[in-house]
């Protein structure tokens, strides 16, 4: 294995989140019954005739901005042709030689295995806009093959990566990061169950040192970023045993099986490679003037990266909180929102969220933690608890308590205090008091600490703290005790 | 009745003296008398006509009519009609109903015309004698021995034979001029993008452009102005204003600069044709007109040009047709490739078949550099070429086909040959440019066409010119015996 | 150019269409008369003209993303060969 290097290739199939379909006003929704978002250009009837969402190029164009490539000023929707049952034309409107999008990066960080990081630079060949294929359904009919074609003429971008990545876990670094930009963007749901975002992977080995590439296989049907690691580990493992055990590697399509995790050849087609691509004559050249696409700059959104330095740099955050900060731009947007209402230390909102929040709603088990559906906690919410810290009403730990009621819907942070007087005891005297009452309780452990053993201090304030049901201000305590025990 | 004009029906209509569902009665009548020896209908759609014949007297009695309210037409069966069979002449849509209407149909039926029926055609409109059509060959009422022309046979044998006062056709390498020339009629094909080619089934869609067949030039200007315009639905249709093809009819052609195309007088046509032609244009000269030569020296280049280019869409556009979701579907297939094979192997003609594989080769690997993106830039060349001509003169004229209608079963068999009828037509097409065909006189009994050409979005001037020509001679009031 | 009865069969094949072994010979007859009429085209001097795809130089118009179409599934598969419960049905394909 050492003696090896693997080249990989992604190409991912984003669906872009347009209501509408590509070249129809059929309804786009996931999960409606079978053919019923399928009008008569999604059917390929003889007639009908195809016109270009301006959504779905303002997407592709977005795409194409954020990782800073060559939008073109001028592209063409080509046919790519193929019997299958899913593709109702006999033919794919997709893009040939002139793509929207070509020529970008995306940056990508990995782990250098010293509990640091280092980061890469990964080619962005093209991205082009093309229509999603129906689907086939294998169960339920009869020994026959049925077909739903809902999902056809989905807008789709097709986003292709240069050879530049070397193995499984760059492989899917590059995926996440690829996944949270297209979610940043506004342009993708994001969601791989449902096959919103699909990935092909172009895999071939070679031994170190050579400058030529192996022949590479495409394994396709691999959706989700576990998924990807296992079949590229699978896929790079059998290519190196088959050249090493004197055989070669055959340039196909494989098939990923998640049961098994293994890949395996798809019957060969014979013409496969024959799409007789030419431009669709039902479509003209798609122009992008300098004032179009300038527009869409203006429009995009803080992508992560940037977002990322930011955070670092204005709210004095470590790098790693603040990626967890910008994973998402809801969480992000959150964060901001919990710093500017509370008024409170930006490290200890981000500590909050992180540690309290985000840790809470991962043991509720809702994946998208603040998905706007369904705030549980909403950043007005996080934010008046963390302001009661900040002005002392409440001390952290008694925070802790009130933030667990306010996650099993018991009100905002002032109710809870209120309803629990929780509000921390600032009152000298009061805590003075209770001192005394437990000077007064342990006169030994009182002789014990007189006469050196500085550590039963710890075992005083957690009397006192006790005695005023933890309300008691901590600073307030330490210093007002060691005072009395001093004598 | 079937001897006036769009004009005098009109008129006739609104004054009462007869009402739409008379007129309609009356062709269905001349449909059944006459069709059998024409075979100009594939589907006659008797009650559906007689229902929207009513729908049109309640708008003429209510004095809400246009100047087509309650004129009958035929539409040729390439145009999608929301609930009447649409089989394009073939049998892998023998059964195909569609759910829509073409945007044309939906346009002459708001403007309250009534349709007869769909007329035959060749298959997928490939074919330029009407004997690819899977519902057989149709008869041009000059002589029934003789093809009408194609693909829009049946649109011109019904409106030549006074079975339909009008119809609409379309013309992808002379599909609407061709037959009109072999008939007698005026037909015109419009600019590439100005008649929406939304529900009008696609041969090649670069090419395609629907229009009319009439008997005057005044008829087709009434029809295709309602035909016309633009749609959203369409990505080619062109955003621009029709202008008023009947409002430009009454100029005067002093100072017309009319073109003559040297290479269509070159070798090839026939000298009866010719001197037809020739007659033709000192009338023009009687009528004003300047007349010079012009040269369009890659004409010659058209028909291999076009033989690269529309088998090429066609064969994209025909892939559709696979048995699934409409269409024919071959009995008895155990495997998808056997569905396939068999569905098109079976729905499908020769000539269809002869295209598809044309198209196939030509864009496959390999291929592809050497014949389509060559044709491609030939094309440019033929296009430069009457940009150029247009800098000279404001119209091109010249032959439509080589010579009269030819016999039934002639050409059959030999594919090339049938290719060259379309020799003078298809230069217009590749450019496109609109260009017609109007009758200029005879020769052995049989009509002959001249075609006029014009610059992008000239419709009106040429439809003048055809108008003009028309006020001055008689050829196109002639009618083919056994049909008057 | 010409095409070879093998040439033939394996376009039939591209283009999904059955071709009975007695009409292969007449196609490649045919075919093949039909591209050496096209090879005129080899003749024309075409270096530097820009290929044509269109004849109008237009641009591409964009449509408002909005669901226009309702369904009609039923009026679709009213005509359609084979469905059942709203799916279209071809032989089983093994993948």
């Amino acid at each position: 294995m050492t003696d090896w290097e693997a080249v990989i290739g992604l190409e991912v199939h984003c669906q872009l989140l347009t209501k509408s379909k590509i070249f129809s006003g059929a309804a786009t929704a996931y999960g409606a019954e079978p053919n019923t978002q399928a009008d008569g250009v999604t059917l390929g009837f003889p007639g009908v005739l195809p016109v270009l969402n301006g959504e779905a190029l303002r997407m592709a164009v977005t795409f194409g901005l954020a990782v800073g490539a060559q939008v073109a000023e001028r592209c063409v929707f080509a046919r790519k042709h193929y019997f299958y049952p899913d593709l109702p034309k006999g033919y794919q409107i997709s893009q040939y030689e002139l793509p929207i999008v070509a020529k970008g990066t995306l940056d990508i960080e990995l782990d250098d295995g010293h509990g640091g990081v280092t980061h890469k630079t990964i080619g962005i060949t093209r991205a082009h806009m093309e229509e999603d294929a129906g689907k086939s359904l294998h169960e339920n009919y009869s020994g026959a093959t049925g077909i739903d074609l809902n999902r056809a003429g989905t807008p789709l971008i097709e986003i292709v990566s240069e050879p530049d990545i070397r193995s499984a876990a760059e492989a899917v670094a590059y995926l996440k990061k690829l996944h949270q930009l297209v979610v940043y963007l506004g342009i993708c749901d994001g969601n791989m169950q449902e096959g919103s975002f699909r990935c092909d992977a172009n895999v071939s080995v070679r031994r170190k040192g050579e400058a030529k590439f192996g022949t590479r296989t495409e394994t396709k049907n691999v959706n989700s970023f576990r998924f990807v690691e296992k079949a590229i580990e699978y896929e790079i493992e059998r290519q190196i045993e088959v050249i090493e055990g004197g055989g070669r590697i055959i340039q196909e399509t494989r098939l990923f099986n998640p049961d098994t995790g293994e890949t395996k050849s798809m019957r060969v087609k014979e013409d496969a490679n024959d799409y007789r691509y030419f431009p669709d004559p039902d479509l003209l050249p798609v122009v992008c003037s300098a004032d179009y696409i300038e527009r869409i700059r203006e429009l995009l959104p803080e992508l992560p990266d940037t977002k990322k330095v930011r955070f670092q740099k204005n709210y004095g955050l470590a790098a790693y909180d603040a990626g967890v900060l910008t994973g998402s731009r809801e969480l992000a947007d959150y964060y901001e929102e919990v710093v500017k209402l509370s008024g409170a230390d930006a490290k200890l909102c981000a500590n909050w969220v992180i540690t309290d929040l985000l840790g809470a709603l991962n043991k509720l088990g809702k994946e998208k933690y603040v998905d706007s559906g369904f705030v549980t906690i909403p950043a007005s919410m996080l934010a008046g608890l963390l302001k009661r810290i900040a002005d002392k009403t409440i001390s952290g730990k008694i925070a802790k308590e009130v933030f667990e009621a306010m996650i099993a819907g018991e009100g905002d942070a002032d109710a809870i205090i209120k309803a629990k007087g929780l509000v921390q005891i600032t009152d000298e005297s009061a805590i003075i008091s209770a001192i005394d009452k437990v000077m007064a309780a342990s006169p030994g452990q009182l002789a014990e600490y007189r006469s050196g053993k500085d550590k039963l201090f710890g075992f005083f304030v957690g009397q006192v703290m006790k005695a005023t049901q933890g309300k008691a201000n901590p600073d307030a305590v330490n210093r007002l005790l060691k005072e009395k025990l001093a004598g | 009745m079937h001897t006036l004009s769009l004009k005098e029906l009109s008129d006739g209509l609104k004054a009462r003296r007869f009402s739409s569902r008379e007129l309609t009665r009356h062709y269905l009548d001349r449909i059944g008398a006459h069709d059998r020896a024409l075979n100009s209908y594939i589907t006659v759609t008797a009650e559906r006509a007689l229902a929207q014949a009513d729908a049109a007297d309640a708008r003429l009695a209510a004095g809400e009519a246009g100047a087509l309210t309650g004129i009958p037409l035929a539409q040729k069966d390439i145009f999608c009609t929301a609930g009447v069979r649409t089989s394009c002449g073939s049998k892998m849509l023998d059964k195909f109903v569609a759910p829509y209407d073409a945007t044309i149909v939906r346009k002459l039926d708001g403007a309250g015309m009534v349709m007869l029926g769909k007329a035959n055609m060749d298959e997928f409109a490939m074919g330029s004698s009407n004997e690819t059509s899977f519902y057989g060959p149709v008869k041009n009422p000059w002589d029934l021995e003789r093809v009408p022309g194609g693909s829009s046979g049946g649109s011109v044998a019904a409106v030549a034979a006074g079975l339909a006062p009008v119809a609409t056709a379309t013309d992808t390498g002379g599909s609407i001029r061709q037959p009109a020339a072999l008939t007698n009629l005026t037909g015109i094909k419009p600019t590439y993008g100005r008649v929406s080619r939304y529900g009008m089934i696609a041969f090649a869609s670069s090419l395609d452009q629907a229009g009319v067949v009439a008997r005057s030039a005044q008829d087709a200007a009434l029809v295709l102005q309602a035909m016309s315009g633009f749609d959203p639905l369409d990505s080619t249709s062109v955003e621009r204003p029709v202008d008023d093809y009947s409002g430009a009819l009454g100029k005067s052609l002093k100072g017309l600069r009319i073109g003559l195309p040297k290479e269509y007088f070159a070798e090839g046509l026939d000298p009866g044709a010719r001197a037809c032609i020739e007659a033709a244009v000192k009338v023009y000269e009687g009528l004003g007109a300047s007349v010079r030569e012009v040269s369009l020296p890659n004409a010659p280049l058209s028909v291999p040009t076009y033989y690269v280019v529309a088998p090429a869409e066609a064969s994209s556009n025909l892939a559709r047709f696979d048995g699934v979701r409409y269409g024919h579907r071959a009995e008895g297939v155990h495997t998808l490739e056997e569905l396939y094979k068999r569905s098109r192997g079976e729905g499908f003609g020769a000539e269809v078949q002869r295209r598809i594989m044309i198209g196939t080769y030509v864009l496959s690997h390999g291929y592809y550099d050497a014949y389509y993106l060559k044709a491609q830039k030939v094309r440019r060349l033929i296009y430069d070429d009457f940009r150029r001509a247009f800098g000279e003169v404001d119209l091109v004229l010249g032959p439509t086909a080589q010579s009269v209608a030819f016999k039934l079963g002639d050409k059959t068999d030999d594919p090339v040959a049938m290719y060259l009828n379309d020799i003078y037509t298809i230069a217009a097409n590749l450019a496109g440019i609109p260009a017609m065909s109007l009758p200029c006189g005879f020769h052995q009994g049989l009509p002959v066409g001249m075609q006029l050409m014009g610059n992008f979005f000239d419709e009106a001037r040429m439809l003048n010119a055809a108008h003009q020509y028309q006020q001055a001679t008689d050829f196109h009031r002639q009618w083919p015996k056994g049909f008057e | 150019m010409s095409l070879s009865p093998e040439q033939v069969k394996q376009v039939a094949h591209l283009a999904r269409l059955s071709l009975p072994p007695e009409k292969v010979g007449p196609y490649a007859t045919q075919l093949s008369n039909i591209l050496q009429m096209v090879d005129q085209l080899s003749g024309a001097s075409t270096d530097q003209v820009p290929p044509m795809a269109h004849p109008l130089e237009m641009v591409q118009r964009l449509r408002a993303d909005a669901v226009s179409e309702e369904n009609r599934r039923e009026a679709f598969q009213a005509i359609a060969p084979a469905v059942e419960n709203g799916v279209y049905l071809v032989p089983r394909v093994i993948e």
